[in-house]
């Protein structure tokens, strides 16, 4: 194996992992902007995500069961936000956090409870799984198509906040909370969006995710969320483009440190990052721009 | 008003908490399970003629699959042999489970709760960390536990409340050395799992032994939950290694299979012991040609009839409930850890019988000598509390099941 197809090998995993974490990493950065909650339970969406996939798909083919998982996911991210902090909107910010952290062990312990604790098994969804040869490194199809479709999909959101009349309510909201309520906007409504496209873009990393890591356990979301997380911070929390660029940082960086052979330090680098940047420029990257909020 | 509302809260409040005290069964949270076989046998919990035996295992975690086995042979043996008789006197034998979770934060709770349940002997655990973690708490108790599949050697090693049943990391690490030299390996990449003590115990016995017959070794770590492992099979591939040899949890086991394979690496993948189970072989999907593992037993060994009657009556208690095939793994095949299970429950009562008393402190003394003929060899203690075991069966994936392909001894 030559040095290019080597580094090559090496870069695409990051950027599919950076891709992984990005779309999970715009529902946090999401839910901020509007209603600065730092939504815990938003990893554990994505878990769940996974166990749909692999219940429904057992009794239906895939091209049924993978719009019902990106619904009942969707669904499920708007239950969660009906119930646990809807009730909570006027509540100090703090009671609302540990309402979200609570949601996240409910969510937990529930697929504990109900799979055992033994990992899934997730399905294989034919066509993206497939091993394919790009550029003469071995890898599977879901690695390039990680990165591609993540892209797009920021693509499609930021028009959609740019253009559209629920993007802008969106925008007036993240700006200001109670202005935004007294010029009539929908508060609720343009909540319960922000839950969707969040939900949704967790239920669409959750099938790129599984399908290259095919056990679904219990656990599963904590990692990747709140690595999630700090990529959404080192963009600038509350910003789109910075959730991205930070997840795709992150992405890369971890995995050059785990091919060096320091995988003791991969985890470390993503939350001293995490130090780091609250230190140095607690705003993030792109976190003073306040147009870019959402 | 308020004032009285507050005491009246306050007084219910404390009234509450000592009414969940007097409910609250000797057994503390743990679940007093029994097979499900043997409802009828099983007595209510009331003192005096019951013997506790404690089974510290996970559920849960990256281990769970392979303890809910440990745990089926377990609750199989006590379904034969649900009383034991001590001074002319017939106790009955209750099961107290308990989760370690795979954690070794969570198996010190759990190991104080199966303490303060008042177990008079602990089976258990797979996963060597979590023993390790409990050991501990087992010495302070004076409580003493059966190790039933945890190979690595700091289990037992100063700790005079710990047996073992099965053989030891050393002497695994060894069988799987010599086994990938028979196969002309002579590069081996080992994968470890960082604080993981099976794992990065298992991985040095087997570089130290590869080595030591003239190999080369390169070695790659991952950290405890991690799902990608491209970064470190990459550099397996650029090494042009001759065999992996990856030592991990149940969870982690198809992630390196398919993900080794789907990198285009085409060489044996070998571990230990944890890797034997069924489960492992459904979440890596296709391609699993070329894994070799080592294990304590081989459920088509006809030249035992210990064995054999395990078997045949282990499969017929599985078939029975469609609740122990899920625990299993979805089928009848019989996993090695579910004969140690069997084995080290049936080590426990010969232990309470030579003790002559129901106590902890009296079991403790007598294990030691205890000799039994079980399903996975005869067992004998050394000075350790270790069993003298020195054969391991390698096993390969063929089919969709385990293929046994050889046993193995050390010289």
């Amino acid at each position: 194996m030559d040095s290019v197809s080597y580094i090559l090998q090496q870069l695409l995993t990051g950027i599919s992992v950076g891709g992984q974490y990005a779309l999970i990493a715009i529902g946090y950065t999401m839910v901020y902007g509007i209603l600065r909650l730092i939504n815990f339970a938003h990893g554990d969406i994505f878990m769940m995500a996974g166990f749909f996939m692999v219940y429904l798909s057992a009794t239906m083919p895939v091209y049924i069961s993978i719009p019902a998982v990106l619904l009942l996911t969707v669904a499920l991210g708007v239950l969660v936000e009906r119930v646990a902090y809807k009730p909570l909107r006027s509540a100090p910010r703090m009671s609302i956090m540990i309402s979200a952290i609570g949601v996240s062990y409910l969510l937990q312990n529930f697929a504990t409870y109900y799979t055992g604790g033994l990992p899934q098994k997730y399905p294989t969804i034919p066509w993206i799984g497939d091993n394919v040869n790009f550029a003469g490194v071995a890898t599977s199809r879901v690695t390039l198509l990680t990165p591609v479709l993540t892209l797009a999909l920021v693509i499609g959101l930021v028009a959609l906040i740019r253009y559209t009349k629920i993007g802008m309510a969106m925008r007036a909201v993240s700006k200001d909370f109670e202005t935004a309520q007294l010029m009539g906007i929908n508060i609720n409504g343009v909540i319960s969006m922000t839950f969707v496209i969040g939900s949704f873009l967790a239920g669409v990393g959750s099938l790129l995710f599984f399908s290259k890591y095919p056990t679904v356990t219990p656990t599963i979301g904590a990692m990747p969320g709140l690595k999630a997380f700090v990529a959404a911070v080192f963009g600038g929390i509350g910003s789109i483009p910075g959730a991205v660029i930070g997840a795709f940082i992150i992405g890369i960086c971890e995995n050059i440190i785990k091919s060096m052979g320091y995988p003791t330090f991969s985890d470390a680098f993503t939350f001293v990052l995490l130090i780091l940047v609250l230190v140095v420029r607690p705003t993030g990257l792109f976190g003073e721009k306040a147009t870019e909020k959402v | 008003m308020k004032k009285l509302i507050a005491v009246m809260l306050c007084l219910a409040l404390t009234v509450s908490v000592f009414a969940g005290c007097s409910t609250t069964p000797p057994a503390g949270s743990s679940t007093p399970a029994s097979a499900s076989g043997d409802a009828g046998n099983a007595p209510a919990v009331s003192g005096g003629d019951t013997i506790k035996i404690g089974i510290f295992e996970p559920a849960s975690g990256e281990n769970g699959g392979g303890g809910k086995q440990e745990v089926l042979g377990i609750r199989y043996a006590h379904s034969l042999v649900p009383t034991v008789e001590v001074g002319g006197k017939t106790y009955n034998v209750e099961l107290v489970e308990v989760d370690n979770q795979s954690d070794t934060s969570k198996a010190v709770t759990a190991a104080q709760s199966l303490v303060s349940s008042g177990v008079s002997v602990v089976l258990g655990s797979y996963g060597s960390g979590v023993s390790i973690a409990a050991g501990e708490i087992f010495r302070e108790a004076k409580v003493p536990a059966i190790g039933v599949s945890c190979t690595n050697p700091q289990v037992t090693l100063g700790n005079d409340y710990y047996f073992r049943i099965c053989f030891l990391d050393p002497f695994q690490g060894t069988v799987m050395a010599s086994f990938a030299k028979s196969k002309g390996a002579s590069k081996a990449f080992v994968i470890t799992q960082l604080g993981d003590d099976y794992s990065t115990g298992l991985g040095n016995y087997f570089k130290s032994a590869f080595e030591a017959a003239g190999g080369t070794v390169v070695t790659g770590e991952f950290q405890t939950g991690e799902v990608d492992f491209n970064a470190i099979l990459t550099n397996a591939k650029n090494e042009n290694v001759d065999v992996i040899f990856a030592p991990s949890s149940i969870a982690t086991a198809p992630l390196i299979i398919q993900q080794a394979r789907q990198l285009g690496i085409t060489c044996p993948i070998m571990a230990g012991d944890t890797w034997e189970n069924t489960t492992i072989i459904d979440n890596a999907g296709a391609d699993t040609s070329e894994i070799y593992i080592s294990t304590f037993f081989d459920e088509n060994d006809s030249s035992s009839s210990v064995a054999k009657d395990f078997v045949t009556g282990y499969k017929a208690w599985l078939n029975s409930d469609p609740q122990n095939l899920t625990n299993n793994g979805g089928n009848d095949g019989v996993a090695a850890v579910s004969a140690l299970g069997y084995d080290a429950y049936m080590t426990a009562i010969e232990a309470i019988k030579a003790a002559g008393a129901p106590d902890a402190a009296s079991i403790q003394a007598a294990l030691p000598g205890v000799s039994y003929d079980g399903v996975t060899g005869g067992l004998t203690f050394d000075e350790n509390g270790d069993a003298k075991k020195n054969m391991a069966y390698i096993k390969t994936i063929e089919n969709g099941g385990f293929k046994f392909i050889q046993t193995q001894t050390v010289s």
